[in-house]
């Protein structure tokens, strides 16, 4: 790695004029200055080799890089696979499969309506409806500032406090749509 | 650690114990209704009396009485209090020495506590579960010690199977058959697997039980390790569980320190070892073959069976696969003897069932009741049925792959095989209450839409026939349905539930057939022209847009 430090470093700059068939030698560039300066990579290859490099760890070692990056991008999941030594098709298999992975960045803040059902039988879905409007996008989508991440869960488990919503990993429960919305402005003023 | 070391651990916690004890519920639906500034209430309380010496403020998991949250009981009076305060935490450490509080007393004489009886849920409210020794004391890892010293892996399956337990999952398979199957495979790599990947939307009964009482699930497993000849444990649990998570991973560690997992256990020969493995959010993982795919870090797509786990699970080697219920019900069982645990209950169904009961009713919390108890005595009695007076429509069991009770049938007892007569099933515990507001066919498609979400893909009439029932069902709802629809709505979800390759699309379409036996009026007043109905469907089905 120390010796490829130093070319990677003066290739940089040029990156933006390389064309498109050099697309590949660029990405490997790229990955490597990443590897080297980049404290978050290192965070993921701990994690690897804590779980020895093996395939079967490979959620394991997802959870971690969506903790650390935030999302899975197109990198990291490359770093994933070279690291576990599998397919890339496999490990973006296992990335699309399950909910809570996200290829996509979220927004600063997020707003998860439970849509279980004892959450459904006391109105979520209204509850729902409402903050789509007011927030002018459909669940699943985030701003077009960034701020905020509008998701939906299948059930998180305070079927006691219907309908309830997790503002920033905050339960709130017997929700009506004012309050959210309330509650949401004021997550966002902070 | 040998069997007089645990008693004096036992001994030194309860030596430990100050006079008093104030307890507060940390579980999620408590903290959401403010517990955390009822605990900096009860604190400061304690530090400004001075009273340290004398109270002690300890956290215990959930207590049952979710709707009524947060819940303080105090110690050694075992007094309730519901929806304290902050302001209220002052007076309640006062009554430990005789002052008054205005915050509310439960009436521990309510059905709603008088008709449970707690085996999974016994140490409720007795506990932290964050410390051992508490566990301990009230007769923790006696169960495992007794397993290992007193009986050989033959006799604890004899026990189990004598206590007739079925698998709380929803499944039903007698737990004690399970275990002997995986004990019966040749000797070598066997594994040990607890379902915590409670999937259900409406149910939390395997949350609460990890947050609560951890070391009660661990000790079960040990014990299964050792009946079945397994070393080797994984939980699987959701990630949307970040509590019960923590819990977990702090019991592993306290239990691996004080050697109740590791390496010869109790100086026996017997080696266990617990990890855990977090989903990430796909309810087909609740599914045994699929969650095995995900444990091994693939995606968690079911596979069919024969081979069962049992015979090759994970990894290919013979795997014992049970809820965290059924895991939980194991200590008191190897305690009590399974003569015991099969006195509770009906002759169909033995022992006790939790129940997360929610929805339209007044009582929302988490029950354990005997076996054979009637859907009116849970709902009506212990949940004293719906706030502001309204009726009682049905009961929903089982989640999106369980049906609709209606009102007129609540008489029936909880039961394995009387559910199921009835189109429902016991499931893992969910029990949503719903009120003369609710409109089925509004339920049914939000349960299709479920299933068509949480489908893996992988086998066609799961994936194309959930699509499909979706659509029938949102055209039906938005009053565009005709007759005909309706008939093939019934002939596709027969089509699914026989098809499919796995639980997921053999049970999805239980929640249309059941709202069509109980409630079919209500999918007719919606179509377009419910005249139609007799017979004359032909006119409108010519000119329907296809789904």
């Amino acid at each position: 790695m120390s010796v490829q430090n130093q070319p990677t470093a003066t290739v940089a700059p040029e990156k933006p004029q390389k064309s498109a068939s050099d697309n590949k030698s660029k990405k490997s560039d790229n990955k490597s200055k990443k590897k080297e300066s980049d404290r978050r990579y290192k965070a993921l290859d701990m994690t690897m080799k804590r779980h020895h490099y093996e395939a079967d760890a490979l959620i394991e070692v997802l959870h971690k890089a969506q903790d650390t990056f935030g999302y899975l991008e197109e990198d990291v999941l490359r770093h994933v696979a070279k690291g576990l030594k599998l397919p890339l098709s496999r490990v973006y298999g296992v990335a699309t499969f399950y909910h809570l992975f996200s290829l996509k960045p979220g927004g600063e803040h997020t707003c998860v309506v439970c849509l279980g059902t004892a959450c459904h039988v006391k109105g979520a879905s209204e509850l729902l409806a409402d903050l789509e409007a007011e927030l002018g996008i459909k669940v699943g989508e985030t701003t077009s500032d960034g701020k905020i991440s509008l998701l939906g869960a299948r059930c998180i488990g305070t079927c006691g406090l219907a309908p309830a919503i997790v503002i920033d990993e905050v339960v709130s429960g017997k929700q009506t749509s004012e309050e959210t919305i309330k509650q949401i402005k004021d997550a966002l003023a902070q | 650690m040998d069997i007089n070391e645990l008693h004096a651990m036992a001994e030194q916690e309860q030596l430990r114990r100050k006079p008093h004890r104030i307890r507060y519920c940390t579980s999620a639906g408590c903290v959401s209704a403010g517990a955390i500034a009822v605990k900096d209430g009860l604190k400061a309380a304690v530090k400004d009396g001075k009273l340290d010496n004398e109270i002690e403020i300890s956290s215990v998991g959930c207590m049952g009485l979710c709707a009524r949250g947060p819940l303080v009981k105090v110690e050694p009076s075992e007094i309730f209090y519901e929806n304290v305060t902050a302001e209220q935490a002052a007076s309640v450490v006062s009554t430990c020495h005789g002052g008054a509080t205005d915050a509310k007393v439960s009436d521990l004489e309510h059905p709603f506590w008088k008709l449970q009886q707690p085996i999974v849920l016994e140490n409720r409210g007795r506990i932290n579960p964050e410390r051992i020794e508490e566990y301990v004391q009230v007769g923790g890892y006696q169960s495992l010690h007794k397993a290992l010293t007193d009986m050989t892996p033959a006799e604890v399956v004899e026990e189990m199977k004598k206590s007739g337990l079925r698998g709380r999952g929803g499944g039903g398979y007698p737990t004690g058959l399970k275990w002997e199957t995986v004990a019966k495979m040749p000797p070598g790599q066997k594994y040990v697997i607890c379902n915590a990947d409670e999937g259900d939307p409406g149910a939390f009964m395997d949350r609460s039980i990890l947050e609560s009482d951890p070391h009660r699930v661990l000790e079960g497993m040990a014990i299964a390790g050792y009946a079945v000849g397994a070393t080797h444990g994984f939980v699987y649990t959701r990630a949307e569980y970040p509590l019960a998570i923590k819990h977990l991973q702090k019991a592993i560690k306290q239990a691996k320190k004080f050697e109740f997992l590791g390496s010869q256990i109790f100086g026996s020969g017997f080696d266990f070892k617990v990890d855990i493995r977090i989903g990430a959010g796909a309810f087909v993982c609740g599914e045994e073959t699929a969650l095995m795919h995900s444990i091994q870090g693939a995606r968690g797509n079911p596979r069919p069976r024969p081979p069962y786990p049992a015979a090759s699970g994970l990894w290919d080697c013979p795997t014992l696969i049970n809820n965290v219920e059924s895991f939980a019900n194991v200590a008191p069982i190897v305690r009590n003897g399974g003569d015991w645990y099969a006195s509770i209950g009906t002759e169909d169904s033995k022992g006790t069932k939790v129940f997360a009961l929610t929805g339209k009713i007044t009582n929302t919390g988490l029950i354990e009741v005997p076996m054979g108890t009637t859907l009116r005595q849970i709902v009506e009695e212990m949940g004293d049925g719906v706030p502001d007076g309204g009726v009682v429509k049905a009961v929903q069991t089982g989640g999106p792959s369980g049906g609709c009770v209606p009102a007129d049938l609540l008489d029936t007892p909880v039961e394995y095989k009387s559910l199921l007569k009835l189109g429902a099933i016991m499931g893992s515990g969910g029990m949503i209450v719903m009120d003369e507001g609710t409109k089925m066919v509004e339920i049914a498609r939000f349960y299709m839409e479920f299933c068509r979400e949480e489908t893996c893909g992988k086998c066609v009439p799961c994936r194309t026939g959930t699509v499909q029932l979706y659509e029938l069902l949102d055209k039906i709802s938005k009053g565009q349905g005709t007759a005909k629809d309706v008939e093939q709505l019934e002939k596709l979800s027969y089509m699914v539930k026989e098809m499919s390759l796995c639980g997921l699309g053999q049970t999805a379409p239980n929640p249309i057939l059941s709202t069509l036996d109980y409630f079919k009026q209500e999918y007719l007043d919606l179509l377009q022209s419910p005249a139609d109905l007799n017979g004359n469907k032909i006119e409108a089905t010519a000119n329907a847009p296809s789904a």
